[in-house]
């Protein structure tokens, strides 16, 4: 199908834009990568009377580390991530998620900030953030605020942003020496919208695991973090028993909603599969 | 509200200016307006990989890319890339395996898979069939376009040339 009709406009200046977008009101939309927006104005599921190009604006570009933080700017594309060696060595998680994420003609578009501010719960990056306690930068009519990823996803394709503000950039704490990670998603075809996926890290003494975070996407409304099977496995040595007891609780503590072909008891055992498997390779 | 917009951009080495209006995909101006053929629109929703062309030098979905977007960007189709030579192992190598049944995925195929030649020189067989599971084969031809690239990869790495099927005048 085809798009109906829209205006354009492509600002330079991040203030520019937020003026553009508190005119436009609930008819603008911002495109950068346009990834999933161009599909959906395709099949005339959104119809915008304007769309907002942002991919000029140079405060939203680029990949940094600042102070002991990682800094990746919103319009940063999937590829550049998939490419980059300050992602690999301070974020490695999200090097290992990148090749996930549809496919290569799609990632050399799609950017970082667009799946994040869209809030896709089968999307790779919102349940990455979550893991990797990042940090969003806002910027708004009133300035700039700051809010941490676990409050930052509301609900299905729902976030804490206000319709009058542009998600700038994400801070990630640096990964450090002893920090092990893991990532991996079910899905019918690769690059397709995972069935179930799980982003997971922790601080490997031996083979014992510490300040695990489990975050399971595409099971929920949202990512959601595993935090009953976090606590059964932090300080502990990892054996078959440590993980039947949280595979248990982690299939206990997350109600999984069912998709178009899944059931929500698929998605209950798929689960408990991720976290068996990745509980194994964050000891090797 | 002004529905056209003026755009220049340089389409296989030439320079293109048009007025166009916002909401028109790269592929229909491509195919439309500059009667090029090559890139196909299958899903026009990012799924098949048909549409598949260059711009600044990196593949991405034409149906998913405004004509405005490209605006002062390199467009490159399988028309360009086919004349500078750049996907020309590929093309001898896809003949050779028969790699194309009806042949409307095939330009996305090539590509795609000329872009994994360059960035993944050491692709295994299994990340081929990853990379390529972007493009979409109706015929189910895929056997035989992941034996096509993987013998493109295996001949660079020996600085190897594909040999043409049939011999060129």
């Amino acid at each position: 199908m085809k798009a109906a009709a829209f205006d354009y406009a492509k600002p330079t200046a991040l203030s520019d834009a937020l003026s553009l977008l508190e005119q436009g009101g609930d008819d603008a939309r911002l495109i950068a990568g346009g990834q999933t927006l161009l599909a959906t104005l395709n099949m005339r599921l959104s119809e915008p009377s304007i769309l907002i190009d942002i991919t000029d604006v140079a405060e939203l570009k680029g990949i940094s580390v600042v102070g002991n933080k990682l800094r990746i700017g919103a319009l940063v594309t999937h590829t550049e991530i998939e490419d980059s060696d300050l992602v690999a060595k301070h974020a490695p998680l999200l090097k290992a998620a990148a090749p996930h994420i549809a496919h290569r003609a799609i990632r050399n578009l799609g950017t970082w900030g667009g799946s994040l501010a869209y809030g896709d719960p089968a999307a790779e990056w919102p349940a990455c953030s979550l893991t990797l306690q990042a940090t969003m930068v806002i910027h708004g009519p009133s300035g700039e605020r700051k809010i941490s990823a676990k409050d930052f996803f509301i609900d299905l394709y729902t976030t804490s942003l206000e319709p009058d503000e542009i998600l700038v950039a994400t801070e990630i704490p640096l990964a450090t020496a002893n920090q092990v990670f893991y990532f991996h998603e079910l899905a019918r075809r690769h690059g397709d919208y995972a069935v179930a996926g799980l982003a997971a890290v922790a601080e490997k003494q031996g083979s014992v695991l510490n300040n695990c975070v489990f975050t399971f996407f595409s099971v929920s409304s949202t990512p959601v973090m595993a935090v009953a099977a976090q606590d059964v496995v932090n300080g502990q040595v990892i054996n078959d028993q440590v993980i039947a007891k949280a595979v248990e609780a982690a299939r206990e503590e997350i109600d999984a909603i069912a998709d178009i072909t899944n059931s929500a008891a698929a998605k209950t055992h798929l689960i408990g599969v991720l976290l068996e498997r990745g509980l194994k390779h964050l000891v090797v | 509200m002004s529905l056209k917009k003026k755009v220049s951009m340089t389409v296989n080495g030439v320079t293109v200016n048009a007025e166009i209006e916002p909401r028109r995909h790269l592929v229909d101006f491509l195919r439309e307006d500059l009667h090029l053929k090559g890139p196909h629109l299958g899903c026009e929703q990012g799924a098949c990989g048909a549409c598949t062309v260059k711009v600044d030098g990196q593949i991405i979905r034409g149906c998913l890319f405004l004509t405005v977007q490209a605006d002062g960007s390199v467009v490159e189709t399988v028309e360009g890339l086919t004349k500078s030579g750049a996907l020309a192992d590929l093309q001898e190598s896809f003949m050779r395996h028969n790699a194309m049944q009806c042949g409307f995925c095939s330009s996305g195929m090539l590509l795609a898979a000329a872009e994994l030649i360059e960035k993944q020189p050491k692709a295994s067989r299994e990340e081929v069939r990853e990379w390529i599971s972007g493009n979409y084969c109706r015929c189910t031809g895929y056997h035989a376009i992941v034996d096509a690239i993987v013998d493109v990869l295996e001949a660079r790495a020996k600085g190897q040339k594909i040999k043409p099927v049939v011999a060129h005048a």
